[in-house]
């Protein structure tokens, strides 16, 4: 079932001729319950796909926006079981949205892979990105999440050569991540040519749906995107309504700013094809 | 002499100290480093590199450096021999330079034109500084904003030397805060950046590089005792922040079964206080900064802040080598105190007439114990890895004195 629901996912987008939507969000930001209406809302206004943050102290590969978001869950408690429980929680209300957990290695190695995969398979989780685990190191994890049929979903960059694709696509399943820069979360996006070569090229090697992300802010960017691969990624622009909602004191608007913003990003991309 | 030994064969193929090590970094570094690797094991078996290497640690760096007996604090202590490695006389007063230099060459053999390095007492980011000033590549140093704050002659030296600096105020603003930003840089700028990394971890080849670059200390050491004493030492002592001074002093007496490596780690305020450096005996392993090894870490695999009166023990990981040889049990790791390091460093100074770093400071505290235990029959080389001019304002600081 999991990989399927993602399958599903991009399938549906394309038969209506446009991306998926992967939307990221940062789990215990402000707080659970918030997060959870936020994926709610996030599921509501269009994202086809839900990345769910786990917060990680050291996080290398973030800009500042998201760096913030895991400071502030961690500040209030966060906890790996807490992020599997809030997924649970939204899957007791919605079978199709495909949710992703996406973060670094150390919080899952500390519960231990096998222990993770099957916590994670119970909570209705689809998939897992980890960010600091490569293709060389993510053996134990691709393998506790095979025997509960998850998907390892790997991120390949431009930096990524045609030799390391094809290690890149051996073992992933799901969807490719492609990173659109070399570059941190937030930063800006590279130029468009390159993005559509690094995408094909991970597209052939893997036979995998191709989700690009990585500087995605605007509508526009949104639409431009998802002429070029098989689902577009938004992350820090959709945390950063988060941060605005706590300093305009009502941290409880979170989802409904989230949602806005998913929804206009929804209909660029709805309509970014044609 | 040839000291390549068994022990030689680690890191494996895969970057591994028997479960310890490895390549954990985001995609976009990966091909680079594979690069690195493949690039310094040509430039390894390249005549022309070695010899531009050695060339400059003699004339440059000021290699090799003095192996001192030190009297008095032999005379103090009551019982084994005490001699020390004198790597703070090394240009820019610590063994960082060892590896700097030798990084650095790599660079340029790569054809990089930009050096980032993270730096936490600030000797690291001297060193690289200096460095670059010496071959005109421009320098970003990162360093946590509390590193700024209590380092300041240090980070005014990087200034003088052409070096940006940019003060992390992330997470606690130390070490390894400075560490993660320099890897955010290195990812945005990895076509023309070379990351200088100063310690003994971080991904794969990093953690064997910067030993090889360092073991110039050990061997040494070992030439030097052998002529000064006719035997080796019973024991070598170093200080253990991320390892790369005490791995470096280790490596070549790795095989030579009787001399016992002996590594101190900060213990801040006290291990039971929670508030100390020593990954090795308040730590459990787990993945930070692209290697497997021991951490300071909560139960959900949150990094805990590190906390040392020496900026450049302030880490809360350690190399992957020293992991492995904790538990192989080939090395053992001991812990000092901020109360015990402020004591040593005193002590050191009026009895031998010689300011040591904080760091080695620890080293020094718990050398006294080793000489004791080893008696008068006894000889230990301890690594003075840096000297203490960067912490004369800090150490006055401590000790409620108002030089300023
Ligand atoms: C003088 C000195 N000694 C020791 C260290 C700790 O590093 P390592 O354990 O890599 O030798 C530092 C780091 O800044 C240092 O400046």
């Amino acid at each position: 079932m999991p990989i399927s629901r993602i399958s599903a996912a991009f399938e549906k987008a394309e038969s209506h001729n446009r991306a998926a939507f992967v939307a990221y969000m940062m789990c215990g930001d402000p707080d659970l319950d918030t997060s959870f209406e936020a994926m709610k809302a996030l599921a509501d206004n269009g994202a086809d796909v839900i990345e769910l943050g786990a917060p990680f102290t050291d996080p290398m590969a973030d800009g500042p926006a998201i760096q913030k978001a895991a400071l502030r869950s961690l500040a209030n408690g966060t906890k790996l079981a807490d992020v599997l429980s809030t997924a649970k929680r939204f899957r007791e209300t919605n079978q199709d949205t495909p949710i992703i957990i996406m973060g670094y290695a150390n919080p899952i190695h500390k519960m231990g892979y096998a222990e993770f995969a099957r916590a994670a398979s119970e909570a209705g989780v689809d998939g897992v990105i980890t960010v600091d685990l490569p293709p060389e190191e993510d053996e134990e994890l691709r393998l506790g999440l095979a025997e509960v049929d998850l998907a390892v979903i790997r991120l390949a960059t431009p930096t990524t050569t045609d030799d390391r694709m094809k290690i890149v696509a051996d073992g992933s399943s799901g969807f490719v991540y492609y990173v659109s820069v070399a570059g941190i979360t937030g930063s800006g996006t590279g130029a468009q040519t390159d993005i559509q070569a690094g995408v094909d090229r991970a597209k052939n090697a893997s036979g995998l749906p191709v989700a690009v992300g990585f500087g995605v802010k605007t509508p526009e960017q949104a639409a431009e995107f998802s002429r070029l691969a098989n689902g577009v990624v938004v992350g820090s622009a959709i945390v950063e309504e988060v941060r605005l909602a706590i300093e305009a004191g009502a941290p409880e608007d979170a989802p409904k700013r989230m949602g806005a913003l998913v929804k206009s990003l929804a209909g660029a991309i709805a309509t970014g094809r044609s | 002499m040839d000291t390549r030994n068994t022990w030689d064969k680690w890191p494996d193929e895969n970057g591994r100290f028997g479960e310890f090590g490895g390549r954990y970094v985001a995609e976009t570094l990966m091909p680079l480093i594979h690069d690195l690797e493949k690039e310094y094991n040509a430039a390894k078996a390249d005549p022309e590199f070695e010899t531009l290497y050695r060339g400059l640690m003699q004339d440059y760096v000021g290699r090799p450096s003095a192996m001192y007996f030190a009297e008095r604090l032999t005379e103090h202590f009551d019982g084994a021999k005490i001699y020390f490695k004198r790597d703070e006389l090394n240009h820019t007063g610590s063994h960082k330079v060892n590896n700097c230099l030798g990084q650095v060459l790599l660079a340029l053999r790569m054809g990089k034109t930009r050096i980032i390095a993270e730096t936490g007492a600030g000797q690291h980011g001297v060193a690289t500084a200096t460095i670059c000033a010496r071959f005109g590549l421009p320098c970003t140093v990162f360093m946590g904003a509390t590193d700024v704050e209590r380092q300041k002659p240090n980070v005014f030296r990087m200034k003088l030397l052409g070096a940006e600096i940019v003060p992390v105020s992330s997470g606690t603003g130390t070490l390894k805060d400075a560490m993660n930003e320099a890897l955010r840089d290195w990812v945005t700028n990895v076509h023309d950046t070379f990351y200088v990394i100063g310690t003994a971890a971080g991904p794969h080849p990093y953690p064997q590089l910067v030993r090889d670059f360092q073991s110039v200390i050990g061997r040494e050491a070992k030439a030097q005792i052998l002529e000064r004493e006719g035997r080796l030492p019973d024991a070598v002592m170093a200080c253990i922040g991320g390892g790369s001074n005490a791995i470096g002093l280790f490596h070549p007496f790795l095989e030579d079964e009787g001399v016992r490596l002996i590594g101190v780690e900060a213990e801040g305020s006290g291990i039971e206080t929670g508030e100390h450096a020593a990954a090795l005996n308040g730590g459990e392993p787990g993945i930070l900064h692209g290697n497997r090894t021991y951490l300071l870490q909560d139960d959900d695999g949150q990094i805990i802040d590190a906390h040392s009166i020496s900026a450049g023990l302030d880490y809360p990981g350690i190399g992957p080598e020293h992991s492995f040889l904790k538990d192989t049990g080939r090395a053992q790791y001991l812990t000092c105190t901020d109360k015990e390091a402020l004591e040593a460093f005193q002590l050191c100074t009026k009895l031998e007439g010689i300011i040591p770093a904080l760091e080695p400071a620890h080293a020094i505290a718990r050398v006294g114990d080793v000489a004791k235990e080893l008696g008068k029959d006894g000889l230990i080389i301890m690594n003075l890895c840096g000297r203490g001019d960067k912490d004369v304002f800090s150490v006055a600081e401590h000790l409620g004195i108002d030089i300023a």
